[in-house]
This record gives C-alpha cells, structure tokens and sequence, in this order.
C-alpha cells in the first residue's frame, strides 16, 4: 500500500460495465412518492382488525382467563387464547433462518399458556370490526394472576436461588443436554485454543475487565404488521412485512401443525429490520382469529408492543483477560460472556464467542459462553447478532494493552491482526480475508493523520468482525421481446438489493440495469430462498441472479445458433451482442434476438438456485474524534470513519449505507440506547421519545472507505455488507473517551449518568 | 360505536369529505378512510415524524392531530408532492443520492424536507439536522438524507435563477 490516500481501497483488477456504477433504485420511484406498499398498507375486502392482550406482568402464573365480555362487546368477532392452537409438543428443533429454533418454545412464545414470561407475552388475541373495538375488548378480558419473581439480568438468573422460568430446562451445549436440576443456563458453549495458562505467563502485561451492556432494540421505524386469511379450501394466506418470507411460513405451519405448503406468504414491502423481522409473532394469531371467523384479519404492533414484545438484543455481562508482551504479541486471550436469552432458549452467546477474539492471531485462548433466561422478551437478531457485546469488551482490552505497552493502536492492531490461514479461537481457518488491508486503510486516511487539539477531546479506533452468510437462495428471469428482463426473486427488498441482484444479472447479460426489471414475490412463487439477513442478499440471491442471467445467456447462444444454424460451440455473447466466433458477418444483438424468440422456438426463461459455501467474511473499522462535556457527561462525536471490506462493491452508494446505517445504530448502542427495567420487570421507556435513538442533530457525516479485497468464493467477490459496521462503534467510543477524560468506560450505554460515574470514581 | 362526523378539507388540491369517529386521528383517516397509505405510522406518539403531513402551511405529525379538527383546512401529503410533470426536486434528489433504504421514514422526510426548502432555500448542514430532528430513520445514519437535502436545495435555486 501506499501511503497517499484514496478514496476508496479497490484491490479487483477486474473491470466491469455495470458492477460499482450507481444507478437509481428499481423501486426508487414508490418509495419517494408514498405509493410502495408496506405491510400496513395492506387491504382486502372483509377485512377485520385485531388487537392483542399482553401480560401486564414479567413473571406469572396464568390461574384463569374470561374472555365471555369481551366476545359480548358490539363488533367484536372472535377471542382466542392458548386453548384455540395446537398443543405444545415435545421438543423438537427446526431449521428456521440462519438458526434453530424450538417449535415447542415457539408455540408458547406465540400464545402464553400455563406461565407468563415477560411483561407483553401474549394471552389474548380479538378480532372486531375495526381497531378501536378491538382495542376496546382487549380490556373486557379478565386474567387471573399468580406473581412469581421475575429475574431480569444474566448474572443474577445464574445465581443458586434465582427464580427458574422453565421448571423442566437442562443446559444444552457440549452436544446434548446436562444437569439434573432446573436452571436457566440453556446453553454452555466453549472453545479453547493452545493453552491459554501458558500463554498468560508468556506475557509482560496482563489486563482484566469486567464488562456489562444494556438490553437494547432493532429499532426498526415500522412496526411489526400481520394480515392472515384461513381460506375455505383449508390454506392460509398470510401478507406481512418480514426479512423471511419462508421463515414465516415455516414458522406459522410447525405453529399450527399444519404442513409448509399449506401456508402462503405474501411479502409486502418491510420498513427495516436489522434481524428483529423474522418470527411469526401475529401471523398464527391472525389466521386462527381468520379461521374462527371466516375474514381476513389484520394487525400492526404499537412501538410498546415493539418494545416489550419483540426483538431485543441481549444485554450481557462479559470478562476479558489478554496478555501481551512488550514487543506487542499477544499472547492468551480468554473471555467469559453471559448473554440474556430472553424469556425462551436460543440466544445469540454463540457468535459472540466465535467472534470475540476473531481479529487477531493468538495461539492461546479460552471462551466460554452462556445463553441465560430472564424475563424479557425472547431476544432476536440484530445486525451481527452477539458480535457487538463481544467485541466491544475485548476491542476495550486490545486498545488498553496497546496503550499500556506503548505502542499506536493501529499499529498494535495490525502486528497482532488475523490474515489468511489463521486460526480463529473456535477453530475455522480464515480464507483470503481482509483485516490488514482495512487496518493500513484506517492508517493512511486523513483522519488518522489530522490533529485534534484541545481539552476534552479524544480520538479512538477499533475493529470488527462478522461472518455473513451464504444459505439457499433463488431466482427465475425471463426475456422480453423488447429485449428487457424480468428479474424474480425471493429475498424481501430491505435497503436497495433488488437492483444489486439486476445490476449482477445486467452485467452477465450485458445490457442496461434500467432493462432489468425486479420483483421480490412470495412463498408460492418461488424456490425456497432464506431471508434477508446474515448479510447474504446481494451475495448469495445475487449469485442465483447471476445462475439465472448465465442460463438465459446460455439459451440465447444455443438459440442464436440455431437460427444462423452453426454449432452453438462456436457463438459468444459479449457485452449484449451475440456473434459468431468464426463469422463476422454472424452477428445479433440480445434486443434483437428477444424480438425474434416466439417464432424461434418460444419464450426464454432462466433460473438460478443455490446454496453457496464460499461465504468472505467481513471486517469494519472505525476512527472517532470525540468532545466530552466534563460537567455533563455528554459525548458529543466530532467526526466519524467507517472502513469495511466489502469483498466487491455492486452498488457502492448502497453499501455506504449499510456503513453508514450500521455506524449510526452502533452510536446509538454506545452512547444511548437501553431498556430502562423496574426491579419487577416493566420497561419505562417504551416510546421512541424516551428509548433515544439517534437523530440527525446528534451526528456529523459519516465517513465511508470501502476495501475491495475480493471473495474467492464468489463469481464479483462479493463478502456481504449488511451487519460488520455496528460491531466496532461502542468499543470505538470508549477508547475516545478514553483518550478524551482518561477514564476507561466498562459499560454500555455511556450516557452522561455513566460517564460522570465514571468520572467520580477515578 | 361513537356516531361519525362529518368533516371536508383540501387534501392535496382537492375539495375532500369523509366522515369519522371523534377518536380518529388525521392519520387514520388518511390512511384507513381516504387510502392516502403513503404517510406512515411509526409511533402513533409524535416520535419518529413518519406520518408527517403539511396542516394549513404547519408540519404537523397527523398522529397527534384528531381527523375532526382538519375541517375546514388545507393538508398536503406525500401523495400531493409530486406532479403530473414528474417527480419534485426533493424526491429526485433522495433517489439520486441514495437516501432512503428500507423507504418507511421517506415519505416524512420529504415533507419536511419541502417545508424547510419552501421557508428557506438555502439551509446549512447544521440547520437541516436540527430541521429534520424530529424524523427518525434507522437505516441511513442520516448522512445520505442530509446531503439529498443540500443537493435539492441547490437545484432548486439554479432552477429558480
């Protein structure tokens, strides 16, 4: 690398005609005009409306439930409770998304039945003619309550006497389930690596930190919406706002024990999800409310029902200890992590523990990780789910040893940085990946290289690191005879991907990406395709975009051949024109030949479906320049930089925003946002004024490098931009403030209550 | 079940009636009364400036304003911004700088977007951030938004000049 600065770090050699240009979005013109429809928008005739009871307590036994008033009330249509759905069943684990999940937990996350789990888990729901008389019922239905006592935060749930949520749950890790006593510990993961005791005492300097970070949310500006129809002919339409159009309808038929394919999901447009836009939630609720009554029925959450109901992301309690030697190796690295589940199993611990150390190259090192039950909403998702607590302890430590020892923190981070062919602690051997080039990146930007003078102020770095994903994907494209395409896909259109998969397809075809026409279609339309998250879009549905514009490609040569009738051997197609390799005088546009198609043979379609394994994962780093008010507290950021490696590009403006976006949602983790608890569980900032998350005023730009280093396992070198750039924002912060007022922030957020705490306590 | 009043207002150029509940809010009515679906519902607080409608020449967000109370007034949505010449500088300039992702919060920024550049055609950065305060989006970071912001309202007074 050099050390003069470029905008953007482009290592491809290769050059394309589509691929890195910025062309304006497919459905740009819907979205700026208020004509694209979301799940809220949603209408059909007979519609009703629905309305849910939740529990007004975060632990509780159910003693009894009167729906008779509500079902008297005048426009009230249909109750049901737990009793109206399939019984829970034994355990059994289904594959749902990019994880597992447990159909017998998510039935009684769904629909409470013998126990309450979390202020906000549903106990009723009502259909009515409109919201208002739903609404209205809701309060007629009288549930009787036993109160148990609720425990809130991983630490506490482990202790000896802390109340138990799941009487028959056993701590499953390590391959099967152990214990013979109730516990709320549902899973115990563990990697080692050399031997981390040895490694400690090859160290001159050891640091150890204890870390906590709030229970924070997805934050989506939609909410949660759900229309469901229980048709005659016994199948169930459902048209909802969801990143997983199958995983719905998954979820909702193993909920209903019904099978896959009698379950239709419609997706509409989705307004964010970040992770948090996966479960079923309503969607069971609102078709056995449909089936009781023969309408469709339609409900959108509150922003509480948002709150309590949905997502989080887990809080946690993590320690990390690294040593390191004066030359600046380190040595051993060992890492406890405590992540609250929420109120069901399945939490997000594991990614945390395979990623809590995965930017460096150390031979020793130790991590266990625990996914613990309390009673809060079951956790979901949120952009590199388990990442961020992770990292944001251990980015801390990293940043503290390199301070201690003397040496500039990127530098520190570059000699002990994971390359090709090192081993991360929970076993994977890196592929080509590009953590070095984003370090040198960081290094030679101006803001490394521009001073920051004055009092208060500080200017930290850290790193991050993501895994995306590949999994299943697919797409169909058919040929029109004006020469454009129509693109069909399955994954919903969360942030512009509709046009990085035609731009991916325009490119194999050679033709304009304006001649590309996309469109995202449903469960029934469709192969099976995972939803949109894990990063995975524009990487793996961009890959059976580009199978399917190779298929078409294909055809048109063959078809080409057989109207020139010359072996289909000796015909290319190159930048939209097909000719003869051996003929000049063979020669025919892609436009033309789409005209000629149905007197030729027919119609052409290709299709693409796939399930990659050459997923890149990605690294992000960030520099901050901080302001602390030393008599308030607050952080003011003066500038922002987000590097990431992107792998390839395909629409650079889009992924300067997922940059941008992923920064931002990381500021506000770091500084801000938290779910403030009662000791008996109730959230009490449950609205958008009081759960503050960033606005306008509160940031400068952000700044945006993106590193090229290709993907091997991808036709562009895509890696997947979605999720890496929230990870290193808080850990980024602290080691400002650091630098700003000297004093090393253990907790998340740091607000202005935090920060003079920490202040006093020097 | 509340009788519903009666209530006519201009609604984007047009002499509009409808009847409501008292209990409906501008943003019901617009959407579940008229189909006017593009101003969204976020909060249903006045937090996140999703539904946000221009009232009688006020930014208003029309989930903190009753249905009942826009009689006799004039309301421009984010279906009335655009014209049958095409689309206005604002929306080009979200879509040519990238402004939007998952879209929910874009019809809200744009109408207050408008309302800013009608009142002063040539803000500074730190003005649209203060400006645009009260409408959230989770996806961009803002930045994006920011700069479509700046790049309409130069546009717009070169077309002016």
């Amino acid at each position: 690398m050099t050390s003069t600065y470029e905008p953007n770090v482009v290592l491809s050699e290769k050059q394309f005609d589509v691929i890195g240009t910025r062309p304006i979005r497919h459905d740009g013109a819907d979205k700026v005009t208020g004509r694209a429809k979301y799940g809220a928008d949603f209408q059909t005739s007979d519609l009703l409306y629905g309305k849910m009871l939740r529990s007004p307590h975060a632990h509780a036994k159910i003693k009894s439930i009167d729906t008779s008033a509500a079902e008297r009330l005048d426009g009230v249509r249909a109750v049901v409770t737990s009793k109206d759905f399939p019984a829970a069943t034994e355990d059994k684990i289904i594959k749902l998304g990019e994880g597992a999940a447990n159909v017998r937990y998510l039935k009684e996350a769904v629909m409470a039945r013998d126990k309450v789990l979390h202020r906000g888990h549903p106990v009723a729901g009502v259909a009515a003619i409109n919201p208002h008389i739903a609404e209205e019922a809701t309060k007629l239905i009288k549930v009787e309550y036993e109160l148990l006592k609720p425990v809130l935060t991983a630490p506490e749930a482990l202790e000896e006497d802390a109340p138990i949520l799941h009487d028959d749950l056993r701590t499953g890790g390590f391959g099967g389930k152990s214990g013979d006593k109730p516990t709320n510990l549902e899973n115990h993961v563990q990697y080692i690596k050399g031997d981390v005791e040895k490694g400690f005492a090859e160290a001159d300097l050891v640091i150890e930190r204890d870390f906590n970070t709030s229970t924070v949310h997805q934050g989506y500006i939609e909410p949660h919406n759900f229309t469901a129809h229980w048709n005659t002919d016994g199948r169930i339409h459902i048209w909802c706002s969801t990143q997983g159009p199958f995983e719905i309808r998954d979820g909702t038929a193993e909920i209903l024990d019904l099978s896959e394919s009698e379950v239709q999901t419609t997706p509409m447009e989705i307004g964010g999800g970040f992770g948090g836009k996966f479960s079923p939630y309503g969607a069971p609720i609102m078709a056995m409310l449909s089936k009781k009554t023969g309408h469709p029925v339609k409900i959108v959450w509150t922003r509480t029902e948002e709150f309590e109901s949905t997502g989080p992301t887990p809080g946690s309690y993590v320690k990390v200890k690294m040593g390191a030697t004066k030359e600046g190796k380190i040595t051993a690295a060992k890492a406890y992590l405590a992540y609250e589940a929420g109120a069901y199993p399945g939490g997000m611990v594991d990614p945390g523990a395979q990623c809590v150390f995965a930017p460096y190259d150390i031979e020793n090192a130790h991590v266990d990780g625990l996914d613990v039950c309390v009673n809060k909403p079951k956790t979901a998702a949120y952009r590199a789910p388990g990442a961020t607590n992770a990292e944001f302890a251990s980015e801390t430590v990293v940043d503290e040893l390199a301070e201690k020892l003397g040496f500039d923190p990127i530098e520190f981070r570059l000699m002990n940085a994971a390359k090709k062919g090192t081993r991360r602690v929970d076993g994977p051997i890196f592929p080509r990946i590009g953590l070095v080039e984003v370090l040198e990146a960081m290094k030679n930007h101006p803001h490394s290289n521009t001073p920051l003078d004055g009092p208060n102020k500080g200017r930290g770095v850290a790193v991050g690191f993501w895994f995306n994903a590949g999994e299943s994907s697919s797409a169909t494209i058919s040929v029109n005879s004006d020469g454009t395409v129509g693109l069909t896909e399955g994954s919903p259109d969360i942030g512009g991907t509709r046009t990085s998969l035609s731009m991916q397809a325009a490119e194999v075809l050679g033709i304009p990406v304006e001649d590309v026409h996309p469109t995202v279609v449903g469960t029934d339309e469709i192969g099976y395709t995972m939803g949109t998250g894990g990063s995975r879009v524009t990487f793996a549905t961009g890959w059976a975009a580009h199978e399917a514009a190779q298929d078409v490609k294909q055809q048109m040569i063959k078809r080409a051949a057989t109207i020139w009738e010359v072996n289909s051997d000796s015909v290319e197609m190159d930048k939209g024109v097909l000719k003869s390799k051996e003929d000049p005088s063979l020669k025919m546009t892609f436009k033309k030949l789409a005209g000629e198609l149905t007197d030729t043979g027919g119609p052409i379609m290709g299709r693409g479906t796939v399930n990659p394994k050459g997923v890149g994962g990605a690294f992000a780093g960030n520099i901050v320049d901080v302001e602390v008010d030393p008599e308030t507290g607050k952080v003011d950021i003066l500038r922002f930089t987000c590097v990431q490696d992107a792998g390839k590009a395909i629409h650079p403006s889009y992924v300067e925003g997922q940059m941008q976006g992923g920064s931002v949602q990381g500021i506000g983790w770091g500084l801000n946002e938290e779910f403030s608890m009662t000791a008996d569980g109730r959230m009490t900032n449950s609205t958008l004024l009081d759960y503050r998350m960033p606005i306008a005023m509160d940031l400068p730009m952000i700044d945006t490098v993106i590193v090229e280093t290709a993907n091997p396992g991808h036709p562009f070198g895509v890696r997947g931009v979605g999720e890496v750039s929230i990870i290193p924002p808080p850990a980024a912060l602290a080691n400002a403030i650091n630098q700003a007022i000297g004093v090393r922030m253990d907790r998340l957020p740091m607000n202005p209550t935090a920060i003079m705490e920490a202040c006093w306590s020097k | 079940m509340p009788a519903k009043t009666y209530v006519k207002s201009k609604i984007n150029g047009e002499d509009t009636e409808f009847l409501v509940e008292p209990r409906q809010s501008l943003l019901e009515a617009l959407r579940d009364v008229l189909q006017l679906t593009g101003s969204k519902e976020g909060c249903n607080d006045g937090n996140c400036g999703a539904c946000t409608v221009m009232l009688d020449g006020r930014i208003v967000t029309s989930c903190l304003v009753l249905a009942v109370e826009s009689n006799d007034s004039e309301i421009t949505t984010i279906e009335g911004i655009a014209g049958p010449e095409g689309l206005h500088p604002i929306q080009q300039a979200f879509l040519e700088n990238a402004a939007l992702q998952c879209g929910i919060c874009t019809p809200g920024f744009i109408v207050a977007s408008k309302a800013l550049l009608d009142r002063e055609p040539n803000p500074t950065e730190d003005r649209i951030r203060f400006w645009l305060a009260n409408n959230l989006c989770r996806c961009t970071g803002y930045d994006k938004i920011v700069r479509a912001v700046l790049d309409a309202s130069q546009k717009m007074q070169v077309a002016t000049k």
